[in-house]
């Protein structure tokens, strides 16, 4: 079958920055006299199996259409989180969405709220640098022991939905707080506390509720729900965010 | 995976159920789930020692503050077949003794200079690619006719037939990666560069594949020569370095040290 796919292009080198403040005259004429576009959509027939997923699509107008489209892909399994866009309205990874769940007509656009480098590829600094502020790693000052720090499989069932996050930053970019607050710590930083947070063998709990207490942490949440809905490892990341919460609450208690 | 139930496969199989789900579109939970070969793991690689540290020949002559790790790397732990699982090891424990030998080598060297010369090498090979006219080899049609030869020539079971074939197809599309060019000229987040590169390097990894497994007439492991298909180690019990040559790999070998594991047939 054929699909007809539409990708919000944009090069940095050729088209004017998205949301620039351009002078009126340099939105349609550059120093050159040719036109300036900014970020714009091209439209490419892509023959296509209904199993094939976006990526896939996207591999093709690469290899047979259009060599100078860019994205980030790696695994193509959903599991080292670089293909996160937004397809047909949606957050999806493209590894992950199917043509048979799109239909003939397919839209794909980077990531929302985030800087776009090129074409699908968008600056991830700022999000990774929220992933480093809530101290994403275990905290722990006893002394190792001999063998490894052991837990039950009662404790480790907490925070079990929190350690699938592969920070493809699917949740915070859908998040419309952390668009109207781009300062916002965003729900991938929150589900990467709550996994260190919860579990029995950290100690830095205290640190990461005190920071995630600030004006632009949890209370950002306004339970939109669209983090959960843009998930592609099904993480309840709400839940996760109001456990968060609830822990500041009770600890002030 | 039905004989499991539905508990296990969803708890203990989550990630292998929903590849079955999306992939497939096959429901595992109800209806069998298709197997097929596939090449999932690049066995050998850069050698290296227990601690990481790259080596450049039979004896282990490190190449100093040059370390790899993981599925690049060949410490050699796992034979002529990496078994399931088996790669964790690869990044768990060489990846964490790289990390401590950086940390004793960053501690103990002078001030690494780097090499001077090795920056231009490395620019004009780009150039070349990215100033080339328009029209020439494609980077994408290239390396599907080396995925097919490598898959269909050059898997599990070989003879010295198809992987001269193969020798035969790798050193055509090593001609034609010369003409290769591109139509992205832009300097910002190149991916068609950088996968015009990494082609370079595929049909070079390829021809060493090649090359050894042609020379090595014996079987072992996950190499299997239809031709030759007892292990033989009196000759073969040895690994394959590769060096490179003006025409193609020149090979050499390195004497396997075995400690607690001797080599055996797999007979399960």
């Amino acid at each position: 079958m054929e699909v007809t796919l539409r990708i919000l292009r944009y090069d940095p080198e050729q088209d004017v920055a998205m949301g620039a403040p351009a002078a009126p005259a340099a939105r349609t004429t550059s120093a050159a006299g040719s036109p300036v576009r900014g970020p714009h959509w091209v439209e490419y027939k892509v023959s296509v199996d209904p199993m094939d997923r976006v990526l896939d699509l996207l591999i093709k107008v690469k290899a047979d259409q259009d060599g100078s489209l860019s994205f980030r892909r790696s695994c193509g399994h959903g599991i080292c989180g670089s293909d996160a866009m937004l397809i047909n309205g949606r957050n999806r990874l493209a590894c992950r969405i199917r043509v048979d769940q799109l239909g003939k007509k397919i839209s794909v656009a980077p990531l929302p709220g985030l800087p776009v480098v090129k074409d699908l590829i968008v600056d991830m600094n700022g999000f990774f640098g929220k992933y480093r502020s809530v101290k994403p790693y275990l905290i722990n000052d006893q002394p190792e022991p001999e063998r490894e720090r052991r837990q039950s499989p009662a404790d480790r069932t907490i925070y079990d939905d929190t350690t699938k996050c592969i920070l493809c930053a699917a949740c915070t970019s859908s998040c419309p707080s952390f668009w109207a607050r781009p300062e916002y710590v965003g729900p991938a930083a929150i589900v990467q506390a709550h996994r260190f947070i919860f579990d029995s063998r950290d100690e830095g709990s205290d640190e990461r509720l005190e920071i995630l207490a600030d004006e632009n942490g949890v209370w950002r949440c306004r339970t939109i729900f669209n983090c959960v809905d843009a998930c592609p490892r099904g993480i309840n990341i709400t839940r996760a965010i109001l456990e968060v919460s609830s822990a500041i609450v009770g600890r002030r208690g | 995976m039905r004989h499991l139930g539905r508990k296990v496969i969803e708890e203990k199989l989550p990630d292998i159920t929903d590849f079955a789900r999306i992939y497939q579109g096959v429901e595992p939970l109800k209806e069998p789930v298709p197997v097929q070969p596939t090449a999932h793991y690049a066995m050998g690689g850069i050698p290296t020692n227990v601690n990481s540290e790259v080596v450049r020949d039979d004896k282990g002559t490190v190449v100093p503050g040059l370390f790899a790790a993981g599925e690049c790397a060949c410490v050699s732990v796992h034979g002529a077949n990496r078994l399931g699982t088996n790669s964790l090891v690869d990044l768990l424990v060489f990846g964490r003794r790289a990390g401590r030998q950086m940390a004793r080598y960053a501690g103990q060297v002078e001030r690494p200079l780097p090499i001077a010369d090795a920056l231009e090498p490395v620019r004009a090979e780009l150039e070349a690619i990215r100033g080339r006219e328009p029209g020439g080899e494609s980077v994408s049609v290239i390396r599907k006719e080396l995925q097919d030869v490598m898959m269909d020539n050059v898997g599990v079971y070989r003879d010295a037939t198809v992987l001269t074939v193969a020798l035969n197809k790798v050193n055509e599309l090593r001609s034609r990666y010369g003409k290769v060019s591109i139509a992205d000229c832009g300097s910002v987040f190149n991916t068609e560069l950088l996968e015009a590169q990494e082609l370079g390097y595929l049909l070079d990894i390829a021809l060493v594949t090649v090359t050894s497994a042609l020379a090595r007439t014996e079987s072992r492991g996950a190499h299997s020569r239809e031709d030759y298909p007892e292990r033989d180690d009196k000759k073969w019990l040895k690994h394959t370095l590769a060096y490179q040559g003006k025409d193609g790999p020149n090979l050499r070998y390195k004497q396997v040290s075995i400690t607690r594991f001797e080599p055996k047939p797999r007979t399960y």
